[in-house]
């Protein structure tokens, strides 16, 4: 028996009308996420650092979680939201590197967290809610600065990262005061409205331009990288030496949320489908019943 | 159309291999006890560097693409009308829904809050518009439901005729006949948008996933490819089950099957090309070690397939059957690929599947093998006539 040729494409064209349209690659220049008017975050800067981990401990303090500086901690972890960690590689290639949530000015994290569990609020701040999250994991795949930990070794685990310690607000400023930043004997980690921060970090390279990394024209880290983030850094050595991601100025993953939102803006093209398949199998039907009448 | 119709293998149930099984199931079911009372890290090898691993690649994406054959004999049976296909149908479903359920069950299994995941179906007004895996989440949920429910008309015409609850399976029957079209529509609309969201999901990666595999059209190889992987799990599916349970043979049927299986890889194979080439990454197929390697493991098993389906040699059952396979291995592959082995989070981190990770995904196959030889000798699903004395 033949197969018919045309009428199978046909019909595979019917089918997969809904995820055609994802075949279309993502064209014009990505969205340049907006910074909240109420955005507070952190400047790091690593050329001040001097690795005494102060803001380790204050952070377990301040968060409640298990850990002292006696057994201190060697990365981000199920209990622990802030880390001080070393590069070394020699006199004039080595540094100390901060390391907790960015919040993002369009996190993929929130962008891929289901019932939103994780979400951007108040102050801009990334934070999370335990009960709305079901533990999948996904935003450990979409991070880029691979922030979000999960405790593996509980049966009732949550998502640890860093929320800005939003659950200590100021009462004269009605704003946070991360614990980290209260401590730091060095000002290498300072909070505040992200527009000072920024305006701050400009004023500190331009002070003494030689100090940070590239030479000639230093980088603030986390300006525009990955669409921005409320965290911003300073340092003497390549970024990405300190485990900080060239990401390009698109947020990242955006384009999973495109193909999303243009294949169902809407719902219009899934119900049109169903509605076209449901047209297609009562035909087939009818002229079937047909058939057997004759 | 007396000669398809569809009839309980019957036999005994308990029979010794049935009974390995079991014993299987009884270790497996203590095994879960375990992960339950500890947490996800004591019984596997995943981490925070690969949150994901085997119970999601395996479980649920390779699942439930091995689940597509409702789907795919759906869409050359009632969408483009070659009733001859017919017979085919209940034994796809059946294998779809025990897939799609399991993959429910490995879900649970690998979410470290499962308590709470009714609040994803129940909690519409918080959805996560931009969340691929929510859209993901939600369709095979209303599927597994949609399958069982295409399911119901083989469990209903079993109770037909008993004088008890004959009327309700009769009236049950009647209005399964009237509603079925929609209920089919649902079971084709549902795997489109969700098959191609599972390729969509692993996107967000970024730049942790190499770029062979990070392509805005990743959504649509993993929809072609599970209609594929479908038509394959027919094959596969129906000629072992003719040859346990003794029915009749249906490789007539399945050596018709080569043509939309071979159209179907052929498309595969353009777009994946088509694709490299024309994002400009034509160097990585062969700059990228092992990942290269895999890249083109998983595409030359397609074109070995697509061989033995053409030309002459499709007319060999045996052809076909391998052809099959080879389908099934390569879209696992790809699946594979995509999430964990493509899926680089950097220095500092690897993954390998634990002994009990392996045995937790061995005893889903192994529970969905049991559910299936149940159904079959007491519902009608498969057709032919089991000898008498079997």
């Amino acid at each position: 028996m033949s197969f018919d040729r045309r009428k199978l494409l046909k019909g595979f064209a019917a089918v997969g009308a809904g995820a055609a349209a994802s075949a279309l690659p993502a064209e014009a220049s990505p969205p340049k996420p907006e910074v909240p008017p109420d955005a507070f975050g952190m400047l790091y800067d690593a050329t001040r650092c001097i690795g005494c981990r102060a803001c380790v401990t204050a952070c377990k303090n301040a968060n409640g979680l298990p850990g002292n500086l006696y057994d201190p901690p060697e990365d981000l972890s199920g209990d622990t939201k802030n880390i001080i960690k070393v590069y070394d590689h020699g006199k004039t290639d080595e540094s100390y590197v901060k390391a907790q949530c960015m919040h993002c000015l369009d996190p993929a994290c929130a962008r891929a967290c289901m019932i939103g569990a994780l979400q951007k609020r108040e102050f801009g701040i990334v934070t999370y809610d335990p009960e709305r999250c079901i533990g999948c994991r996904y935003c450990q795949v979409a991070c880029p600065y691979e922030i979000p930990k999960f405790q593996w070794d509980t049966p009732t685990p949550v998502i640890v990262k860093c929320e800005l310690c939003h659950h200590r607000i100021s009462k004269e400023t009605g704003k946070p005061m991360p614990a980290c930043c209260e401590v730091c004997p060095r000002e290498a980690v300072i909070s505040g409205d992200y527009r000072e921060l920024l305006a701050e970090a400009e004023r500190r390279i331009a002070e003494n331009p030689e100090r940070y990394w590239p030479a000639g024209s230093p980088k603030i880290y986390g300006k525009t990288d990955g669409g921005g983030t409320q965290v911003l850094y300073l340092a003497a050595v390549d970024f990405e030496k300190l485990g900080l991601p060239e990401l390009g100025e698109a947020p990242a993953g955006y384009e999973a949320a495109e193909i999303q939102h243009t294949v169902y803006q809407g719902f219009i093209a899934p119900v049109a489908l169903y509605g076209l398949l449901g047209a297609v199998l009562w035909k087939n039907r009818r002229s079937a019943e047909k058939k057997e009448e004759e | 159309m007396a000669q398809h119709e569809a009839l309980p293998v019957g036999g005994p149930l308990m029979t010794r291999p049935f009974k390995l099984l079991l014993g299987f199931l009884f270790f497996w079911a203590i095994l879960l006890i375990y992960r339950f009372a500890v947490g996800i890290g004591p019984v596997s090898g995943l981490s925070d560097g690969y949150p994901w691993g085997i119970w999601i690649a395996f479980d649920v994406v390779t699942g439930t693409a091995l689940a597509c054959g409702g789907y795919a004999v759906a869409i050359l049976c009632y969408i483009l009308n070659k009733g001859k296909y017919h017979p085919l149908v209940r034994p796809a479903i059946l294998t779809s829904a025990l897939g799609y359920s399991l993959a429910g069950l490995s879900i649970i299994i690998d979410v470290g809050r499962p308590w709470l995941i009714h609040r994803i179906p129940l909690r519409f007004h918080i959805w996560n518009h931009s969340s691929a895996l929510l859209e993901v989440a939600l369709c095979v949920m209303a599927y597994t439901g949609v399958l069982w429910l295409e399911l119901a008309p083989a469990f209903l015409e079993k109770y037909k005729d008993s004088p008890k609850v004959g009327a309700m399976a009769r009236a049950g029957l009647a209005f399964f006949d009237k509603a079925m079209i929609w209920i089919v529509a649902m079971g084709l609309l549902l795997p489109t948008m969700h098959q191609s969201s599972l390729g969509t999901v692993m996107l967000i990666a970024g730049w942790k996933l190499h770029p062979l595999w990070a392509s805005p059209v990743i959504p649509l190889l993993f929809l072609i490819s599970c209609v594929g992987m479908g038509y394959a799990v027919v094959v596969a599916e129906s000629s072992l089950s003719s040859h346990v349970f003794r029915t009749e043979a249906e490789s007539g049927m399945l050596t018709k099957l080569a043509t939309p299986m071979a159209i179907v890889l052929g498309l595969f194979l353009l777009l994946r090309f088509a694709d490299v080439l024309f994002r400009g990454e034509f160097g990585l197929m062969f700059s990228s070690g092992l990942l290269s390697l895999m890249f083109w493991l998983e595409n030359l098993l397609m074109f070995w397939s697509i061989f033995l389906l053409s030309g002459h040699r499709r007319e060999r059952f045996s052809n076909i059957a391998s052809a099959a396979l080879l389908m099934i291995l390569s879209g696992a592959l790809y699946r594979f690929d995509a999430y964990i082995v493509a899926y680089d989070p950097g220095p500092g981190w690897s993954y390998f599947p634990s002994l009990a990770e392996v045995l937790i995904t061995l005893g889903i196959v192994v529970l969905e093998v049991a559910a299936y030889i149940v159904i079959v000798k007491t519902f009608p699903i498969l057709t032919g006539r089991a000898p008498a004395d079997h």
